[in-house]
């Protein structure tokens, strides 16, 4: 049987005290070992930041690629081997603001990842500059006077790209983002958990104090229900007093990418063997040319 | 007059969208399939319709690896096609035309150049019911004029338009017999340029894109990213057709960054990965390229070079970005480059760039350019080997990953540097890697010994690799008085050139570096220690396969032979720049 340990690495995070990122981290084991998922099955992949240091500090298949390409990396490990859990761990600025391409093509795809999003609304490594979801008006180093952009909603636009999986977690409810992560993991296509994290160094702003007593759970009200579009969008809206947290929208009827794909059929494509035919069949190739 | 048989060149040209490139190669297929050597010539402009296009065929009894510059029969689909080229035409040649073009004979007749009309149109609606059969027409009319076989042109007809059903072959078969028998009972014997037809073992023709797309399936490639840019995305197209087939996974990706980073999770899983673009797509990829050298990820990438900087000439030719190749993405990593300059030499890169990739762990480009990638040329069938060899490197299975009694290391200190590789998903094989520097077990370290010795064990692959890339090619006499220093497709016209010279008395020969990094530095000394005068030959503006060879071999280059108008070179004008640097 798969338990913690299993998870545990050598390597100690080299996040602040208090950092959302430890809340993520718990819930993500927890998940994976509720799961029954050992660290042989799964692949974390990240870009760059500090949460993306997330697949150094636990013992999995791993792989740390570049800021903002990690879903584009996934999506290629994905592709040649779906026999694995392909998750991805990343910030705001990897995945909305240098990925956003790649964000709005992994959505509309519906490639077989979990993206977990650690969105603090802030830059932590550079040392607190705005990101994409930092609110209009955030005082930062890069934006002294106050952003003059507008955030971008990440529930609202992955719903806009047709997204199939579209949930908020909550880094301060280890309990409810291990069972969402866990939700993520079984859903047949792209499944984003955008994570409200507090960055404690360098966003005062959304503290945990500032958080806890707003984020409320779209599944303790039993009309909501996930699967309608409009209702979702309406919810992705809603900031404020009143944050919610939870599965907003999902649907099962929209087969993933890699369950289109022809060669996918015969399994994973890193299982078969180089040359899928007798070389009788390669050689009609050049028939192609006569 | 005595007629020279089986050593002419056509030349369709009109607008895009009228067919030209089809026709065209349609068109040489049947020369090939009627036992003749062909080269073909592609030239369009960055538009959908309009503008000014031509395809070129060179044909000849023996094998050929270029076009020249005579044009013996000119297929002119508009009035600019023979404003634009009737200086181009042999005297004695000619100019099929269709006389709704309103031609003036005495301007062709004043270059000795002799007038074709040929009712193309009138014949298409009258034998096939539609205009669009006036291209069929225009082989049928070509094939009359010079006395070539119907059949052969028959026979590609039915394999073209095979798929559109009996009535549509069999109106483009009237078509082209009727064309065929007009121009023959017209014009007789009146152009003394000929073919015959020979009996020939069945001959393919194939362009660079397409036997470099052949090789990367028969090295295993299993996965092929892009983001459409001429003049790579026919490979990534190639592979889309052929993925069903061949369990191939295609992916059109959202652009060139997500493009090549998919092939290095792919790769990164253990898949046989590429990507193919062009110079300004290649940009976009740099960054990935340094991820891929940094996590020892074994990808291949090919860069159909054209005409730079920025969107460049976009249909066109050059070969710029040799130099660039070599030091694209910040800091120093091993990287394999290969530049083939024949159909067959793409064949051959393409396999061994899988080979090489993952023998050392390490991106490996292919360099191609424009020329290259759209020129088909015949080919003996069996030139091209589909049984090639795999080389999967230090690669290790489960069986001996199930012995591992330590945590495994993914980048462990080797002599070769090269640190055996586990896929993920082994329960014994459980890793992590970094695009950060990293130590020995792949995590992230900021230590400066350890940097030291992943930057030394990285670089050690380098000099491994350097032993095993190739000398270079040699072609012409070994004692010249002129050698040729090339590379990529430049040594097409270059052959011809120098069996020019040799012929007239003048020994020349070439060298070709086709392993151009790591460069085998010893094996280029030696290749060019003899050399009289010598030659750089470069579809570039500085000569940089010349700075390259100068900056590791020490060698001075006497001269330089550049062109970077975006037209690729022609035996003629090789010949003529040489008067001016020998």
């Amino acid at each position: 049987m798969v338990s913690l340990k299993d998870y545990l690495s050598p390597m100690r995070p080299t996040w602040c005290t208090g950092c959302g990122n430890f809340g993520i981290w718990n819930a993500l084991k927890k998940a994976l070992v509720e799961s029954g998922l050992e660290p042989h099955q799964v692949i974390l992949i990240s870009g760059i930041g500090c949460g993306s240091k997330l697949p150094d500090y636990t013992t999995a298949n791993g792989y740390l690629s570049l800021h903002g390409r990690t879903l584009a990396v996934a999506t290629g490990a994905r592709l040649a081997n779906h026999g694995l859990k392909v998750i991805c761990t990343h910030g705001d600025g990897d995945g909305y603001g240098e990925g956003g391409n790649h964000f709005i093509s992994a959505v509309r795809r519906n490639i077989g990842i979990a993206d977990i999003v650690q969105n603090n609304r802030v830059y932590g490594l550079t040392k607190g500059q705005y990101s994409p979801t930092s609110p209009h008006g955030f005082v930062s180093k890069t934006s002294p006077q106050g952003a003059i952009e507008h955030p971008f909603n990440p529930l609202a636009i992955a719903l806009a790209a047709n997204g199939t999986f579209i949930s908020r977690g909550w880094s301060g409810d280890v309990e409810h983002l291990a069972w969402l992560i866990k939700e993520a993991l079984q859903h047949r296509g792209y499944a984003l958990i955008d994570v409200l994290q507090p960055c404690v160094t360098f966003n005062r702003m959304y503290s945990y104090e500032w958080l806890r007593p707003r984020v409320y759970k779209v599944q303790d009200d039993p009309n909501y229900d996930s699967s309608d579009k409009g209702a979702a969008f309406a919810k992705a809206q809603e900031w404020g007093e009143r944050i919610p947290i939870g599965i907003i929208y999902r649907t099962e009827d929209v087969p993933a990418y890699e369950e289109q794909v022809p060669a996918l059929t015969l399994g994973p494509l890193v299982k078969q063997p180089i040359r899928v035919k007798p070389m009788a069949e390669y050689e009609l190739l050049k028939q192609e040319y006569l | 007059m005595m007629a020279t048989v089986n050593n002419m060149t056509f030349k369709f040209s009109g607008e895009a969208g009228q067919g030209i490139e089809s026709t065209g190669r349609g068109f040489a297929k049947a020369l090939v399939r009627g036992g003749l050597y062909v080269f073909g010539l592609q030239d369009y402009h960055s538009r959908i319709r309009g503008g000014h296009n031509f395809y070129q065929i060179r044909v000849a009894d023996h094998e050929i690896y270029s076009h020249d510059e005579q044009v013996h029969v000119l297929l002119a689909f508009t009035n600019e096609a023979i404003a634009e080229h009737l200086q181009e035409i042999v005297p004695g040649g000619g100019v099929i035309y269709d006389p709704e073009l309103q031609i003036n004979p005495a301007a062709l007749a004043a270059r000795f150049v002799q007038a074709f009309p040929v009712p193309l149109n009138q014949i298409a609606m009258k034998e096939g019911g539609n205009k669009v059969m006036s291209n069929t027409a225009a082989t049928g009319a070509a094939a009359g004029l010079s006395g070539f076989d119907l059949e052969a042109i028959n026979s590609v007809i039915r394999d073209n338009f095979g798929k559109k059903g009996p009535t549509v072959v069999e109106s483009n078969l009237k078509v082209a017999a009727a064309a065929y028998h007009f121009v023959r009972e017209k014009y007789g014997s009146s152009l003394t340029f000929r073919l015959q037809a020979q009996k020939a073992k069945p001959r393919m023709l194939i362009s660079g894109n397409e036997a470099l797309a052949l090789g990367a399936l028969m090295a295993g490639c299993k996965f092929v990213a892009g983001y459409p840019m001429t003049p790579g995305s026919p490979i990534l197209e190639w592979f889309a057709t052929h993925s069903k087939d061949y369990g191939i996974v295609t992916k059109h990706a959202e652009d060139e960054i997500a493009a090549i980073n998919m092939v290095i999770g792919a790769a990164q899983m253990g898949i046989r990965a590429m990507t193919a673009t062009s110079g300004g797509g290649f940009s976009l990829m740099v960054e990935a390229l340094g991820l891929a050298g940094m996590t020892e990820v074994p990808i291949v990438v090919v860069n159909a070079q054209r005409p730079g900087p920025a969107t460049g000439h976009a249909t066109r030719h050059e070969q710029g970005d040799l130099l660039f190749m070599l030091y694209a993405a910040q800091g120093e990593f091993p990287r394999i480059i290969l530049a083939p300059g024949t159909v067959e030499q793409c064949f051959e890169a393409a396999y061994r760039a899988f080979n090489l990739a993952e023998k050392y762990q390490c991106p490996a480009i292919i360099l191609s350019d424009a020329f290259l990638a759209h020129s088909p040329r015949a080919l003996e069938l069996d030139t091209l080997q589909l049984d090639v060899p795999i080389d999967r490197g230090e690669l290790l299975s489960d069986e001996e990953l199930d012995q591992l009694t330590e945590r495994y290391q993914r980048h462990a200190l080797t002599p070769s540097g090269i640190s055996p590789r586990a896929l993920p998903g082994h329960p014994k094989a459980i890793y992590s890697t970094s695009s950060d520097e990293h130590d020995e077990y792949g995590q992230i370290c900021e230590d400066a010994a350890i940097r030291t010795q992943q930057m030394d064990k990285r670089m050690r692959k380098l000099e491994t690799a350097r032993a095993e890339m190739k000398a270079p090619l040699h072609y012409g006499p070994s004692q010249a008085e002129i050698t040729f220093l090339t590379w990529g497709s430049t040594y097409g016209p270059l052959r011809s050139a120098v069996d020019i010279l040799n012929a007239q008395g003048t020994p020349a020969n070439i060298v070709q570096i086709m392993d151009i990094w790591p460069l085998p530095v010893e094996k280029v000394s030696q290749a060019l220690r003899g050399a009289k005068k010598l030659i750089s030959v470069e579809q570039n503006y500085s000569g940089q396969l010349a700075t390259l060879v100068r900056a590791y071999t020490g060698i001075k280059i006497d001269g330089l032979i550049n062109k970077y108008d975006g037209r690729p070179m022609s035996p003629e004008y090789i010949l003529s720049r040489l008067k001016e640097v020998a």
